[in-house]
């Protein structure tokens, strides 16, 4: 294994530092515990949207703090839940007196954490309201697992809450467009390699030369299914199939296509594979009115892609093309 | 030994000797059906509580001892299995909170209240595949041990193998909580590690009574 790191221990510290040093203009960063908040938290009278968890999904979440998205990032080890200290601080940061809305990606260690700091956070007067993110279509039988995964939906969960608390709504109607973005986004992925987390040093899971994996999660954990390589068309059609049956998607719905790689897929690949995604939900009848391609929730190095599929109406449209400045995300300002 | 501060102090200080040595089999498990991170941070957040240990005021009662764990490990753990330690060492503080030596009721008490606060953090059920398949077998054993009249060490002893069995048992059972569960059938032949590292945790309460 090559990586370019120092001591494995080191390695979510010193990132979260060259973040804060790269990023001095967006993000104030906090050491021990490790948390970024937005270089202005925090903003009187508005909400505050604190997201966070295992860190190797960069540019997810630190890579969404800034104005128009997050108000703070809660950074943990690599693949593992920030301990509800951090979480806790964060909250308290960018409390600007109109409450704070915690963005949860659906994992049982997230959930618990995240829990706990906001039962913290409400003995200290802070009025917390959370979401979950459980976009991925992979997880069958919700009833008999821990629930459906957040994986690359959270983005847009991300960026259009946060347009809405920055246009001044109150915690309330912010909570409200979180959980209408997460009841019209699904997403699935593919893993054509494993990843490995530094302090292992080995690989979470093996695939032979010629096997993929349908179905991954977002932490090298492994999928639903294990088949041999297929041409990219036959993949994306894998992966769409589930997707567009789970609302269901109808035609003459307009929709946001995005094509998320997991860290190690170039992006001439993920074109590839938003070609035929597009081509796929035209057939069906879908006007793609908004797009993203490229690498925003990762899984170290793994490579693979994901598609996330969100159906849109004027309101949602009118929140994704508000003004953004992120160090991932930045556009109308 | 009696079991007070001394043996509660004792207790973790072996823990923590033993989640380090166990890191890489912790890690092993996890990385088979969840996301290979249990044995580190089992082993980092142990380390921390040897390092506090010593912080503790001479008169310290064994409660105190737990409490200091539970907030030591739900701080530095993370993962679900922070707070699932940390609730339950904090609800065993508050179970045995006063005494400074504990009896077999005593045990029996801390050893429920602490399954009770996983069940409660984790809602999890026996037969999920999680630790909880490890903590209510010990409980059970531990309670059987103490009504047919049995001494302390015995209690502990009968946890611990209870514990162990429950965690084998866990190998073959599809997982219906935590990341294992995603796996579907593919978790089957697979020992959870929450289990085996709630079963290395009670074998060394009872190996620290029988010093």
């Amino acid at each position: 294994m090559k990586k370019l790191v120092n001591d494995p221990k080191n390695v979510v510290d010193e990132a979260v530092a060259g973040f804060g040093a790269a990023h001095a203009d967006l993000v104030s960063v906090h050491q021990d515990p490790n948390f970024i908040v937005r270089k202005d938290a925090p903003v009187a009278g508005k909400v505050g949207l604190v997201s966070g968890g295992g860190s190797g999904h960069e540019p997810m979440h630190g890579g969404f703090v800034g104005f128009g998205m997050l108000d703070a990032a809660v950074p943990g080890a690599v693949f593992t839940s920030p301990t509800p200290d951090p979480i806790l601080a964060a909250t308290k940061a960018v409390d600007g007196g109109a409450g704070v809305l915690h963005i949860v990606k659906n994992y049982t260690g997230d959930v618990l954490n995240f829990e706990t700091a906001a039962d913290l956070a409400a003995a200290d007067g802070i009025e917390v309201r959370s979401v979950l993110v459980n976009d991925d279509v992979a997880v069958k039988d919700s009833l008999y697992t821990a629930g459906r995964r957040g994986v690359a939906g959270t983005v847009l969960v991300e960026k259009i809450a946060g347009a809405a608390a920055d246009r001044g709504d109150n915690l309330d109607a912010v909570a409200t467009v979180a959980e209408k973005v997460i009841a019209r986004v699904r997403s699935m992925g593919v893993a054509l390699t494993p990843c490995v987390v530094p302090h292992a040093g080995e690989p979470s899971f093996t695939l032979a030369e010629d096997e993929i994996e349908i179905g991954i999660g977002i932490h090298g954990e492994p999928g639903r299914e294990r088949i041999r390589l297929e041409p990219a068309d036959a993949i994306v059609d894998r992966l769409l199939g589930p997707i567009l049956d789970d609302i269901p998607f109808v035609s003459g719905d307009e929709v946001l296509l995005m094509v998320n790689g997991m860290g190690g897929t170039p992006q001439i690949e993920l074109y590839i594979v938003f070609r035929h995604a597009a081509e796929v939900l035209a057939a069906k009848g879908l006007t793609v009115t908004r797009t993203l391609v490229g690498n925003f929730t990762t899984s170290l190095e793994m490579q693979g892609m994901s598609i996330t599929v969100l159906k849109l109406d004027q309101e949602l449209t009118t929140l994704w093309d508000a003004p953004v400045q992120t160090a991932a995300l930045r556009w109308g300002r | 030994m009696n079991l007070g501060a001394t043996w509660a102090k004792a207790w973790i200080r072996t823990s923590a000797d033993v989640m380090s040595e166990h890191r890489v089999e912790l890690i092993n498990l996890d990385r088979e059906i969840g996301d290979g991170d249990h044995g580190e941070n089992m082993d980092r957040g142990f380390q921390a509580v040897l390092g506090k240990l010593d912080d503790l005021p001479a008169d310290a009662a064994p409660g105190d001892v737990f409490k200091l764990v539970a907030t030591t490990l739900i701080s530095t753990v993370g993962g679900a299995a922070g707070p699932l330690y940390g609730t339950a060492f904090l609800k065993a503080a508050v179970a045995v909170a006063g005494a400074l030596e504990l009896d077999g009721a005593a045990l029996v008490a801390l050893l429920t209240a602490a399954r009770d606060g996983i069940v409660l953090r984790g809602k999890a059920e026996l037969g999920d595949k999680t630790m909880v398949d490890a903590w209510t077998p010990a409980v059970d054993a531990a309670a059987a041990a103490h009504e047919a009249g049995a001494n302390d060490l015995d209690i502990l002893i009968a946890a611990a193998n209870a514990a162990e069995a429950g965690a084998v048992a866990t190998e073959p059972w599809v997982a219906r909580k935590g990341r294992a569960s995603y796996l579907g059938e593919r978790a089957i032949g697979h020992r959870d590690p929450g289990a085996q590292s709630s079963a290395l945790l009670l074998r060394a309460a009872a190996d620290t009574a029988a010093a």
